[in-house]
């Protein structure tokens, strides 16, 4: 499988990865790279194997409902960049 | 051309726990901002989600009350897209193996008949935190206490053919989930939200048109209206030669339209995978049976054991159990009152009671007047203390804070009369002052005479200020006119 520079960009962007365009074609070469090399794991017959979600062989353990974290806004807050009225500071969303 | 719609629901019940699906904070609506946002919530590195035991109780119980198809395992998943109220950039929710799978719910329609709605799945997932966007210096401001409460996605198959059946459904699923308990079903706190997908189709046609998606919708009102203006929109660029746009769309309910939200420069990609942070969920028959164990009497049961038990009309029993708070209230009111007439309770549960809270728009909990008092009132009518008409001044008081029945009926004096002699008295009196009608009543054919008594009656009630009991009444003046 090899991917080209469109896609390089769409997977960029999803990642909100800024790349220069210079070095797209070596991005792509490597992410290729990787595809191709995952792809034999389709030589593999897996027909009679369910798929597995996890590689443990061991299930969730659950927790109580019951409350236990206090709180620690201003700790947290401290690392933030910027607060304000207890809340966080994000350059200005518009949906 | 005759038009068919095609409407679909994705219902997000908030799960009433005390804490959250993956964290120990809290979930307590309306905190100070960003107190019950721990380092979970707000995807700190290194930290790692746990899931909460009452969430996996929960959900097998709607799964029991659907009759889904529950496999034993489910798995986590992220899906991942980047907005500032989503501190890790992927939502933990649930993908290729839901903890619910297929099931249904059966819903009235107006005419009577019940059609059986399929549910596709319904998934575990996290919520997100909530946005402000006024003015913080051209800044957002971020509140992450919602972050991470768990709720409930219950997606429903396109089988609702218009806005009336949308609506039924949906207020069928809000009955369910406050019925089993897990969900407070506050529209107002968004406890309880949809998005719908629409679509129009002509009639007899297999398949589906192009659909849009209305989202957060958090009332049944609006539900209703943007499906409605919705089906029409569609319709309308359908018969003009238009075609319809796969998109998002905003119902706004002040102009009362829904509106295209700016589409994205390209299609979602949320990439799933299973969260590698979290194994695979069992819901073994242990898990099952507890959930079992722990299932209240749901709606329609209680709606057929309601006509059985008490004998009360469908209609009548149907509007009382439509929600377990008044289902709960009228079965309190009514040991209160006896429990020897069920079918008074229902009135006055379904009358005043509910014309009440409708008029000032309050819950059952948050009424003034409690089931005990209530059930009461009825006992004072039932044991001829009060008529049924001097009731609803009782009620209206009771209402207003001046006490429970008998105390008000005590203060006010509004015993029935029942004293033979007080009450002929006002006979006598009426008569006397009345000489012209006794005389049109002794002239009158037989079968006229019933109908003019009823003079007679209103007055001498007027003159007791309702109190007179309207049995004796009615028989001392027969005997008197008669005599």
């Amino acid at each position: 499988m090899s991917l080209g520079p469109d896609e390089v960009k769409k997977i960029a962007h999803l990642a909100r990865l800024g790349i220069r365009e210079e070095d797209i074609p070596e991005y792509a070469r490597n992410l290729s790279d990787i595809l191709s090399f995952v792809e034999h794991l389709g030589e593999a017959d897996t027909e009679a194997v369910a798929p597995m979600a996890h590689p443990l062989h061991a299930t969730q353990r659950l927790r109580d409902d019951v409350v236990t974290e206090n709180n620690q806004r201003e700790k947290f807050q401290q690392l933030a960049p910027q607060t304000q009225d207890g809340l966080y500071l994000v350059p200005k969303v518009i949906e | 051309m005759e038009w068919e719609a095609v409407i679909g629901l994705e219902i997000h019940s908030q799960l009433a726990t005390n804490s959250k699906i993956f964290s120990g904070a809290s979930t307590t609506y309306g905190a100070e901002p960003n107190t019950q946002a721990c380092a979970i919530d707000l995807g700190m590195p290194g930290v790692l989600p746990v899931v909460n035991k009452e969430v996996v109780r929960m959900a097998a119980m709607f799964g029991l009350a659907i009759e889904a198809e529950m496999g034993e395992y489910s798995v986590f998943a992220r899906k991942n897209y980047f907005y500032p109220d989503l501190p890790k950039g992927y939502q933990i929710s649930q993908f290729e193996l839901p903890i619910v799978g297929k099931g249904h719910l059966d819903i009235e329609l107006e005419d009577g008949t019940t059609k059986r709605i399929g549910v596709t799945r319904a998934h575990l997932e996290e919520d997100a935190g909530k946005s402000l966007h006024e003015d913080f210096h051209g800044m957002t401001g971020i509140d992450l206490n919602r972050a991470g409460t768990p709720l409930l996605e219950i997606v429903s198959e396109p089988d609702m053919r218009s806005a009336k059946e949308a609506v039924a459904y949906m207020k069928k699923m809000h009955s369910l989930v406050t019925y089993l308990g897990i969900s407070d079903g506050n529209m107002q706190e968004g406890s309880f939200r949809c998005d719908a997908n629409v679509s129009v189709r002509l009639k007899g046609e297999e398949e589906f048109g192009t659909r849009t998606e209305i989202k957060n919708i958090n009332s049944f009102r609006f539900v209703e209206r943007a499906i409605e203006h919705e089906i029409e929109r569609q319709i309308e660029i359908l018969e003009s030669g238009g075609e319809i746009i796969q998109e998002t769309r905003l119902y706004d309910a002040d102009k009362d339209e829904t509106r295209s939200m700016r589409s994205k420069e390209e299609a979602n990609d949320y990439r799933y995978f299973p969260d590698p942070d979290l194994l695979p969920v069992v819901m073994d028959q242990a898990v099952l049976d507890a959930a079992r164990d722990s299932m209240p009497e749901l709606s329609d049961a209680r709606k057929a054991r309601f006509i059985d038990q008490y004998g009360l009309r469908g209609e009548d029993a149907g509007q009382i159990t439509a929600s377990r708070e008044m289902a709960d209230f009228f079965e309190a009111a009514l040991e209160v009152s006896g429990g020897s007439d069920a079918k008074i309770v229902a009135n006055w549960v379904i009358g005043e009671f509910s014309g009440a809270l409708n008029r000032e728009g309050l819950s059952v909990q948050e009424a003034p007047v409690s089931a005990a008092m209530l059930g009461q009132l009825v006992k004072r009518i039932l044991d001829n203390t009060i008529s049924g008409k001097i009731a609803k001044e009782v009620f209206e008081a009771m209402w207003q804070g001046e006490g429970d029945a008998d105390v008000i009926i005590e203060q006010k004096g509004m015993k029935q009369v029942t004293d033979t002699g007080a009450i002929e008295v006002m006979v006598d009196e009426v008569l006397a002052n009345n000489p012209k009608q006794v005389e049109n009543y002794r002239n009158a054919e037989e079968q006229k005479r019933g109908k003019m008594i009823g003079f007679f009656v209103g007055q001498i009630m007027k003159a007791s200020k309702g109190k007179a009991n309207p049995a004796l009444v009615n028989e001392l003046l027969k005997k008197k006119l008669d005599s």
